[in-house]
């Protein structure tokens, strides 16, 4: 009997705070989205379906970060997989723990900041300027969706390579062993070993990955020079700048919906993939 | 002030940091984003931070408090001023700096803003009046403000109602710089030229506002609507033109000074004293103002209804006023006043200036932006529209 008290005592701030930073939000959002906008913007009680109906408005930043955000992701974790690799699986021992400091190091500066350096590497006097000087002039890197993905696996990487570096670090080696043993080269030991092992750590970092950047506004508005328009920037044009919280409302609220789907969808597809190789190994 | 020993200690790294987070915990949008990575908010932070770590000193007219919070526009400030104010009243100044109207009509909507002071632009006041954001202005705490020294168009929109609600900072037009060095001798002299060579030549490196009010009302100028206009018609043709405009934007950003110095833009819309502040750095680069009209505008200070540091708020209004203080303000930012005592602080070239005061049938041609503009939401709604076609 006490147990039980004590187990509720103990879940009540995680309840807490779930009840009123997460759940109350959402109901205020899903509110909201069925008002009108004031006139000087702001909210007005109503209750009407118009705010959903006017969604298509918003068609490309939908599409946008729907091809971005997947793209982002896949190219992030190609990057991501052969460092981690390298710093759980190959890189010495000794040196590991300051190799892997040196991957969070840029994490102690804003990110605003570091995305704002990229301005000035895409630019017309950064990487195009030397590529004329081999040849390719009049390249532009600036204001581009090449730019955006840029930013995105710059900003993003760490987040890939942490959950991949401790999944592959758990590794037993003597499970390579056996597979060199029983004849497998270092490729088909990879394939059929290292990745499947590693699975659960690609699938925990590729979601982290996902999700912030189906939010993502920041790097959208300053390398895609305002012209590379996601979800997150339509949201803040709608709040910030045309004051339309019911509509606002209605976007993010679509948005929240497209998540929960393809991440349980995910969720979905990682599960039976991973029950799937319980019973190879078994 | 007084000579302590704290006076002469340099600033301990623990307390610089302490005041930087500070700063730190300002507005975070968009575009204050932009702002406040530039060099404005770097000398802003040694200004704010620098004396207010020095020992406090008891200002003449009573304890104000040790800060007071203003929100404003990039590079429309002289840091040393504000060093000043701290000197005098103990009140450092902490600044916020935001990117258009509408950002900060929505802060104050939300409430809790915790401005002291901002800077709002004439067609918001009636708005915020009407919304009881801002309160009367009591202008006993103002003694510098001396109505009849200010040119009557720059400052009525500060009256609602025969009540003072704000009183006037600087005003300024609304036209675009282009660097010459792309035109071939061409002089541009209108927002035709600006849109059609934007199609063509200057394809990739025109940058436009992020704002409807001057992006739309200058598209409205091709036709040669009116800036102002919210007509279903006319706003469906400045949408045709900025979508058939789009794919040749460098970006639509309000953030043009940086781009504009390192060479990858070429023209941009640009406000009067970005473009006095990037002709004088780099002479190559001519402020436009075009022939068909455009806007013109009046900034002004108000105070926010419920502002936490009230009478650190005014006091530094009426420092900002004092007529020595507002001619090294005008130095510092390039935008003309309004009030006749400053005027005559101010070298004879200044005044002079073509880009500050541009000629008469330039400026006869230009109109004030409407309340309605500001708020139309149909001229929300056809921004978005452009920025996410």
């Amino acid at each position: 009997m006490s147990g039980k008290w004590v187990n509720r005592l103990l879940l009540a701030p995680a309840a807490a705070w779930f009840l009123v930073m997460l759940a109350l939000p959402l109901f205020v959002i899903l509110v909201f989205s069925l008002g009108e906008r004031g006139p000087a913007g702001g909210y007005v009680p109503a209750l009407t379906l118009a705010q959903y109906a006017n969604l298509p408005a918003r068609f490309t930043a939908f599409k946008n970060t729907l091809l971005l955000a997947p793209a982002g992701t896949v190219v992030a974790l190609l990057v991501a997989y052969p460092l981690a690799y390298y710093l759980a699986v190959r890189s010495n021992p000794r040196l590991r723990t300051m190799l892997l400091v040196l991957v969070i190091v840029p994490f102690w500066t804003s990110i605003l900041i570091r995305t704002y350096a990229w301005i000035f590497i895409l630019g017309g006097r950064g990487i195009p300027a030397l590529l004329a000087l081999v040849g390719f002039a009049d390249v532009r890197l600036i204001n581009t969706p090449f730019a955006v993905l840029v930013g995105i696996v710059y900003g993003y990487l760490p987040l890939m390579v942490f959950p991949i570096y401790v999944s592959l670090e758990k590794l037993d080696k003597g499970l390579l062993e056996v597979s060199s043993d029983l004849g497998a080269p270092p490729l088909r030991t990879f394939w059929q070993v290292t990745l499947p092992l590693s699975i659960p750590g690609v699938a925990t970092g590729c979601m982290l990955v996902f999700i912030l950047l189906m939010g993502e506004f920041l790097i959208p508005a300053l390398l895609g020079g305002g012209k590379v328009f996601f979800i997150g920037n339509a949201l803040v044009d709608l709040f910030l700048q045309s004051r339309n919280w019911a509509y606002g409302s209605a976007v993010a609220a679509t948005l929240v919906l497209i998540m929960l789907l393809t991440v349980s969808l995910y969720m979905r597809l990682m599960l039976r993939r991973a029950h799937r190789d319980d019973v190879s190994l078994l | 002030m007084s000579k302590t020993d704290k006076d002469n200690m340099p600033i301990s790294r623990q307390k610089f940091m302490a005041e930087l987070r500070r700063y730190q915990k300002g507005s975070v949008s968009r575009r204050h984003f932009l702002a406040v990575t530039g060099l404005g908010f770097a000398t802003a932070v040694m200004a704010g931070a620098a004396p207010g770590l020095r020992s406090r000193t008891a200002w003449a007219a009573g304890d104000i408090g040790d800060r007071v919070i203003l929100a404003t526009w990039p590079n429309y400030h002289d840091p040393a001023n504000f060093e000043r104010f701290t000197e005098m009243t103990g009140a450092h100044v902490q600044v916020n700096v935001f990117g258009s109207n509408e950002e900060m009509l929505a802060k104050l909507q939300a409430g809790g803003s915790g401005w002291d002071v901002f800077v709002p632009t004439n067609y918001t006041i009636t708005t915020y009046v009407g919304e009881k954001l801002i309160e009367p202005l009591d202008l006993g705490k103002i003694p510098n403000y001396e109505a009849g020294a200010f040119e009557p168009r720059f400052s009525e929109a500060g009256t609602v109602n025969g009540t003072v609600y704000a009183v006037p900072k600087d005003w300024g037009t609304t036209g675009y710089v282009v660097n010459t060095k792309h035109t071939g001798g061409k002089k541009l002299t209108t927002w035709k030229e600006f849109w059609d060579i934007t199609k063509t030549e200057f394809s990739g490196r025109t940058m436009v506002h992020d704002y409807q009010l001057t992006t739309i009302g200058n598209a409205l100028k091709y036709f040669g609507y009116s800036f102002n206009s919210v007509d279903p018609k006319e706003l469906a043709d400045a949408e045709k033109l900025l979508l058939e405009v789009k794919p040749h934007l460098y970006a639509i950003s309000s953030d043009y000074q940086p781009p504009m110095r390192n060479g990858d833009a070429w023209m941009a819309m640009a406000w009067t004293g970005d473009g006095k502040q990037l002709h004088t750095d780099l002479p190559e680069i001519e402020y436009v103002l075009g022939k068909e009209g455009g806007e013109i505008w009046s900034d002004y200070y108000a105070v926010p209804t419920g502002a936490p540091h009230r009478e650190a708020g005014y006091a530094l209004i009426n420092f900002l006023l004092d007529p020595a203080v507002n001619a090294k303000e005008v130095l510092a930012h390039g935008y003309p006043v309004a009030d006749a005592r400053t005027n005559k602080l101010l070298p004879k070239e200044l005044l002079e200036d073509p880009i500050l005061y541009p000629a008469k049938d330039l400026l006869n041609a230009l109109e004030f932006g409407a309340a309605a503009t500001l708020t139309d939401p149909n001229r929300a709604e056809l921004l978005a529209r452009f920025k996410s076609a």
